[in-house]
């Protein structure tokens, strides 16, 4: 199971936070959140405690906790083996680990090459 | 074979090819399915469908329709059905599944939303209480013309028959995993704690009849016998 990286920005196992979050870092989520998640150029992992349920923005997606709530990420959706997720997916790419819980829509946005 | 049987088997469209054989892994099966075969072809000629896979989260799947430019939705009604709250009593006072409650928190979506439904064997190891109103709750959000894939075991299978989770590997061929249940949803029907195997039971065997009233409200049926004990059924709503 990856550990969060030093410096990045934590919300630990036992913090609870209702409201709306945004921030232009990273995000290491352990903890509980409710409402809203707004990183537009960066990412949001959720750890193996993690427990959010808010819609959430962000570039990048990695979830190995629980989460409920739509997700839209301009980049990647990563669903470790023991996420569980309610809501719906809009990304470009996804990868979801045998073993992971999903209940929601996934759509794929691909950015046209030319 | 006696003549009647043969008649019989003409009821059945054929299939052949199906069969299972192990693969690499060692929970791990492959089976042709004619249904899926002719399924397939709708997925590969059309764009834009929507399509509901109600097995076991299978990022192969998802993988599957994504990349045709489908949309899919993953909702797996076995695991939903072990939620501990949905277990009420019957007038007789006997445990059973609260379907109204069941139907409120899962397959929430609107009328005639999706072209193709994937049960799997879900009908077989769904419990009773949920099998018909979950069959007309799919009736309703399929479209006209949609279909709906699913597969039920024969009597010869024989009750400890495995729950699989499903994967798509090709247009006629799926790779078949024993499910194992996350521990958190390890709870039969009754609230008792579920086998030894951590898996799903065979809730029961339909027969024909059985499933041709299960969907007797959709326009046509399709049956295609399988070497595995296992009947797949197309039907079109």
């Amino acid at each position: 199971m990856s550990a969060p990286a030093s410096g990045l920005a934590q919300i630990g196992k036992s913090v609870f936070v209702k409201g709306e979050l945004s921030g232009s870092e990273d995000l290491y989520v352990d903890g509980q959140v409710e409402g809203s998640i707004a990183l537009k150029s960066n990412s949001l992992t959720v750890g193996p405690n993690g427990q959010v349920k808010a819609s959430v923005e962000a570039k990048g997606v990695v979830v190995q906790g629980k989460l409920e709530g739509n997700i839209q990420a301009s980049d990647r959706v990563e669903l470790r083996k023991s996420a569980i997720v309610t809501g719906d997916i809009t990304t470009q790419r996804i990868s979801i680990e045998e073993g992971a819980y999903l209940k929601g829509k996934v759509d794929i946005h691909r950015t046209d090459v030319k | 074979m006696s003549s009647v049987s043969q008649n019989f088997m003409k009821l059945f469209r054929g299939s052949s090819g199906s069969e299972t054989v192990p693969a690499q892994g060692a929970h791990k099966l492959t089976r042709r399915s004619s249904g899926l075969g002719e399924l397939s072809r709708t997925w590969e000629s059309t764009e834009g469908l929507c399509v509901l896979d109600l097995g076991s989260t299978s990022p192969t799947n998802i993988h599957h329709f994504t990349e045709r430019g489908h949309r899919i939705y993953s909702e797996d009604l076995l695991t939903a059905s072990t939620d501990p709250e949905l277990v009420t009593k019957d007038e007789n006072g006997v445990a059973a599944l609260d379907s109204r409650k069941f139907l409120a928190d899962n397959l929430v979506y609107p009328a005639a939303h999706f072209d193709v439904v994937l049960c799997w064997n879900l009908p077989d190891y769904l419990d009773e209480s949920l099998v018909k109103p979950v069959v007309g709750r799919l009736w309703s959000v399929l479209k006209p013309g949609g279909m709906l894939l699913a597969f039920f075991h024969t009597r010869d299978a024989g009750p400890d028959s495995p729950c699989h989770r499903f994967h798509i590997v090709d247009a006629d061929t799926l790779e078949m995993t024993k499910i194992v249940l996350r521990r958190d949803a390890r709870r039969s029907a009754s609230g008792m704690a579920n086998t030894p195997s951590d898996g799903f039971q065979l809730q029961r065997v339909f027969n024909n009849r059985h499933i041709e009233n299960l969907f007797r409200d959709f326009a046509s049926i399709k049956f295609f016998l399988a070497r595995d004990n296992i009947r797949e059924v197309l039907v079109v709503r």
